[in-house]
């Protein structure tokens, strides 16, 4: 029987395990270094912010995986032999696979910054960096100031974490504005605020110099690269970007670019190997997505994709729309189809903002067609159906604007603004859209 | 703003201590006028009991509520027990007439209710005789203390949104000591109250001026639960309104039961009572209120005149019409979450305790295999119910409708809905009763499931499987389970709180209502990836 080894049980490699079984009876073993059971990374945060425990995190209970003949085995893999089609552990122990699939994530980025890896220096990625955390920052008396350094995701998540044991954090963001090499200007000025209404020290437009050391090797201080300026803290929190997690792989016959290289099919350039998620590199990019996607939904969908190629239905990875999104304290965003920090030539763009601060859409659309080309929604919650219906029907961005009622997927009772924003637009556009009535008939014609 | 909180804890802890203090203040004994008066009443057709009584409760001696209730349960233990006898020896000697003669002389009822009943009129002490003052040092001092702890949340717990911080790091809220503490409380609390009437008579004594303005009569302890259950329910109730303030659903839930609770489980019954009518919430539908088919209820019912028979038509079509049509276009929420008592209780001073709810497929299993037994138990003694004032025969098949009627109401009725069903909100979440024992809402479930409009909806592919919808689901409904599936929720045990679309991070929930198709929507592969594998999995 087949056997096949799966690297990694995040996201992607627990998906496409669940997959293969669904399709296959082949035998199943998932490897992870990290911990026994698959947990939700991006639930981290809630763990230290006691909104939940671990155990929470895991989405499945722990018999479902043998339940599903899934092995588990704790390990972490050093090398692997594609000639004699063996993975090694560190230990030495050897495992035979016939199918292996690379699932190894990401790890966080290190800049060779001076002090980078004194005592409460880390990432926000690994369940290790949640334990060192909360040894680190368990209260605002151990850690009296921590400082992010690096203005994404996971650098805010981190900020909102230690402000909720009111843990005083400098955020330093080397960007003019928070995350704008994604946001256009509105919604990072909007964030910026969100940041900086909850008391958390926002330092734009700024880079980390060197972190300094006490005597007995922890963390004293910062340095800031432009000004100079020392902060004193104990914990500091590198939160610039992520990168394949695919050192290991460096001596072996495997094509490694800065992550797994792949083609299409998530075949790597030696048969019988795969690789999926954060750290799988596109040879060319897939539409305007970027070649290395490290994102959740990314993750399953090609952990979705390769279980059908493995179980003889060979398929190529081709991802749908784009869709993401997150949450900015108190800000949900989500967003759909492609919405550039920057307009493009053919680009257009329609901007509404509530008069609280704490909500906006954004639309792009093609200026010469009217195409709808994509939305973000901060602080109001839209339909994924809708969207994705209105994208593969490259429908008008009017269109959108008259069924903005049937887009809406905020909770009942809320506030709705729709005739607000279509009139805005009316106004601006010198158009006559009307706003129609919610429809269940056209929702569900999806 | 901290300083106002501790101060509201410090005063909350002192009412609560005097509350809890003033079971062991007064003393207790009737004068031979007042006992004579209550003998009289009673219609006591034996002279021993009058005595033993007599004996017991007719002193100088200062008994506090233990020492006379002890007495007065003697008095009746020795009475019947003496009857007993008679009738046992009767019966040896085969003497049918005597041995008959000898049951008008028993007591019937429980002992504590008895002694209940005259510590209500043999009270003396700061509760008996100023319940207003003592119950602005309980009552009050609760009030302002808890009111004074919950405000300043508006602050402190920062901007509008999600706050959940620390949940998981509060042994309030994590099963720690203050946890353990409230269960052993509130498990106490209704010991008490179903089984001990009588050691909480100076709580009664409590209530009985507001008693008095509503019903023209004095309390007893089922107001004083009913006062006190709208006290708390009111109180937390401004803790939801803060904590939630960002979410309209949930104002407007937290709104609604507590309108029917203050105005259709407590004012309508206690104003109908001071009318001389049945004591009748008109929002509590059969099974949950198990004994409207009981015959006393119906006997009482129809002999009430017109108002009666409306009563007994609307409870019966509340159940087998309203309900069912609303479960079908609202789901069960609109009963369970907008209008029921327990829910009502739960979602207010159970909110706290929701995350505590366990998600284990086993607990799922057990559930349904509970509720279930509960509903088939409840249908069962109605059956023997309706038979029994149909047919007037008082057993079926050997068996007494009476007898089962009182294991219901001990085990269900007391045990499960109350002593378990709130008792347990700190250890095992706060829908113990509702997702375990509740017979209506099993029934709901059921409309619910097969036939209903009402769903959850999952966006599309955006689901992070984060858990926080499965942590603070009351019900215990492993939500994340569908909605990283891309697949809607359709559950019988939903009761629609929506707190689970409130605190998901990224948008995927909302409870909506909608057609029936399309509602139940099995997926494999989600939104957001190639479409032709989505058919190619999911069409198959």
């Amino acid at each position: 029987m087949e056997h096949i080894v799966i690297i990694g049980n995040g996201i992607s490699g627990v998906t496409a395990a669940r997959h293969i079984r669904k399709n296959s009876d082949k035998e199943i073993t998932i490897v992870s270094a990290e911990t026994d059971y698959f947990f939700s990374r991006t639930a981290l945060m809630y763990v230290y912010m006691g909104h939940m425990k671990f155990e929470h995190t895991q989405p499945y209970e722990s018999w479902f995986w043998k339940k599903n003949r899934i092995n588990l085995k704790k390990g972490f893999v050093s090398k692997v032999h594609s000639n004699t089609n063996e993975i090694e552990f560190n230990d030495g122990e050897k495992l035979s696979y016939s199918k292996l699939i690379i699932a190894t994530g990401s790890k966080p980025n290190k800049f060779g910054w001076p002090g980078q890896d004194l005592n409460g220096v880390m990432g926000m990625y690994h369940k290790q960096d949640l334990e060192n955390l909360e040894k680190y920052a368990p209260n605002n008396s151990v850690c009296k100031r921590a400082v992010i350094v690096g203005g994404g995701l996971i650098g805010i998540e981190l900020a909102e974490m230690l402000h909720s044991r009111d843990i005083p954090v400098t955020f330093l963001v080397r960007e003019k504005s928070f995350w704008s090499g994604v946001l256009p200007k509105e919604e990072s000025a909007m964030i910026n605020k969100e940041i900086t209404d909850v008391h958390i020290d926002l330092r734009l437009g700024v880079n980390l110099k060197e972190i300094k050391a006490d005597k007995n090797g922890n963390v004293k201080s910062i340095i800031i690269a432009e000004t100079n300026e020392e902060i004193e803290c104990t914990v500091v929190g590198l939160t610039a970007g992520v990168s394949p997690n695919v050192d290991f792989l460096k001596n072996s016959d495997l094509e490694i670019g800065r992550g797994v290289k792949v083609n299409r099919f998530l075949e790597t350039n030696i048969e019988n190997i795969y690789a999926i998620g954060d750290c799988a590199e596109q040879h060319e990019a897939i539409g305007q997505r970027r070649p290395i996607e490290a994102v959740w939904y990314t993750g399953r969908m090609m952990g979705e994709t390769v279980a059908q190629t493995i179980c003889g239905n060979k398929i190529e990875y081709k991802p749908g729309h784009w869709f993401n999104s997150a949450k900015f304290i108190d800000i949900e965003y989500q967003t759909y189809g492609w919405v550039w920090a920057e307009p493009k030539e053919n680009e257009a763009r329609f901007y509404w903002e509530h008069e609280s601060g704490k909500k906006c859409i954004h639309i792009n659309y093609d200026k010469n067609t009217g195409e709808f080309i994509g939305i973000n929604a901060f602080g109001i919650r839209m339909r994924h159906d809708f969207f994705d219906k209105v994208l593969t029907e490259k429908n008008s961005v009017n269109y959108v604007l008259e069924h903005l009622a049937d887009a809406n997927f905020d909770p009942e009772f809320y506030k709705l603004h729709e005739s607000e924003i279509v009139a805005k637009f009316n106004q601006e556009n010198n158009t006559n859209i009307q706003l129609k009535k919610k429809s269940w008939a056209r929702i569900f014609s999806a | 703003m901290k300083a106002i909180k501790q101060s509201g804890l410090i005063l909350f802890l002192i009412g609560l201590t005097l509350f809890t203090g003033t079971i062991f203040t007064g003393s207790f004994s009737l004068t031979s006028v007042e006992f004579d008066s209550f003998i009289k009443e009673k219609n006591y057709k034996n002279e021993l009991i009058k005595e033993e009584l007599q004996n017991a409760v007719v002193t100088t001696e200062p008994l506090n509520i233990f020492e006379f209730s002890s007495r007065v349960r003697k008095a009746y233990k020795v009475s019947n027990d003496h009857y007993e006898a008679l009738i046992k020896k009767y019966d040896s000697e085969k003497n049918w007439t005597k041995k008959g003669e000898q049951y008008q002389y028993k007591i019937y009822g429980k002992p504590h209710s008895l002694s209940f009943e005259l510590a209500k009129k043999a009270g003396l002490g700061f509760a008996a005789e100023s319940p207003v003052l003592m119950w602005l040092l309980t009552f009050g001092l609760g009030i302002i203390g808890a009111l004074l702890f919950i405000i300043p949340d508006v602050i402190l717990l920062g901007k509008p949104g999600i706050k959940n911080n620390g949940i998981f790091l509060n042994a309030a809220t994590n099963r720690g000591w203050i946890g353990w503490f409230a269960f052993v409380f509130l498990v106490g609390f209704y010991i008490l109250l179903y089984f001990y009437p009588d050691f909480i008579v100076n709580w009664v004594y409590l209530v009985d001026p507001i008693s008095q303005k509503l019903n023209g009569g004095n309390a007893s302890q089922w107001f004083l639960y009913g006062f006190l259950y709208c006290t708390v329910m009111t109180v937390m109730a401004v803790r939801m309104y803060i904590k939630y303030r960002h979410n309209k659903y949930q104002i407007l839930r937290t709104t609604s039961v507590l309108f029917f609770q203050i105005v259709f489980a407590f004012l309508i019954p206690e104003i109908l009572v001071r009318f001389e009518k049945p004591w009748y919430d008109f929002k509590n539908a059969f099974p949950l209120d198990y004994d409207f088919f009981f015959k006393w209820n119906l006997d009482e019912l129809l002999s009430s005149g017109g108002f009666g028979l409306f009563i007994l038509v609307w409870g019966v079509v509340l159940t087998v019409v309203v309900v069912p049509v609303m479960v079908y276009f609202f789901g069960k929420r609109w009963y369970c979450s907008w209008v029921c008592g327990c829910g009502g209780l739960a979602e207010t001073l159970g909110d706290p305790y929701r995350q505590l709810s366990s998600k284990t497929l086993l607990s799922w299993k057990a559930e349904r295999i509970i509720i279930h037994s509960v509903l088939i138990f409840v249908l069962v003694m109605t059956g023997f119910a309706l038979y029994t004032f149909f047919s007037g025969a008082d057993q079926v098949l050997g068996i007494r409708t009476q007898t089962i009627q009182d294991i219901y109401g001990f085990l269900i009725g007391s045990i499960f809905a109350g002593v378990i069903g709130t008792g347990f909100y700190p250890i095992f979440g706060n829908r113990v009763w509702c997702r375990f024992g509740c017979p209506l809402a099993a029934y709901l479930g059921f409309i619910q499931r097969f036939k209903s409009r009402f769903r959850i909806t999952t966006n599309g592919g955006q689901c992070i499987s984060c858990g926080n919808c499965s942590t603070y689901c009351e019900q215990g409904i492993d939500v994340r389970a569908y909605a990283q599936k891309g697949e809607n929720i359709v559950r019988s045990s939903c009761v629609g709180c929506g707190i689970c679309s409130a605190v998901c991070p990224r948008g995927v929930l909302k409870l909506e209502n909608g057609p029936e198709k399309g509602r139940i929507n099995p997926t494999d592969v989600l939104l957001g990836n190639d479409v032709d594998l989505m058919e190619l999995v999911n069409d198959k």
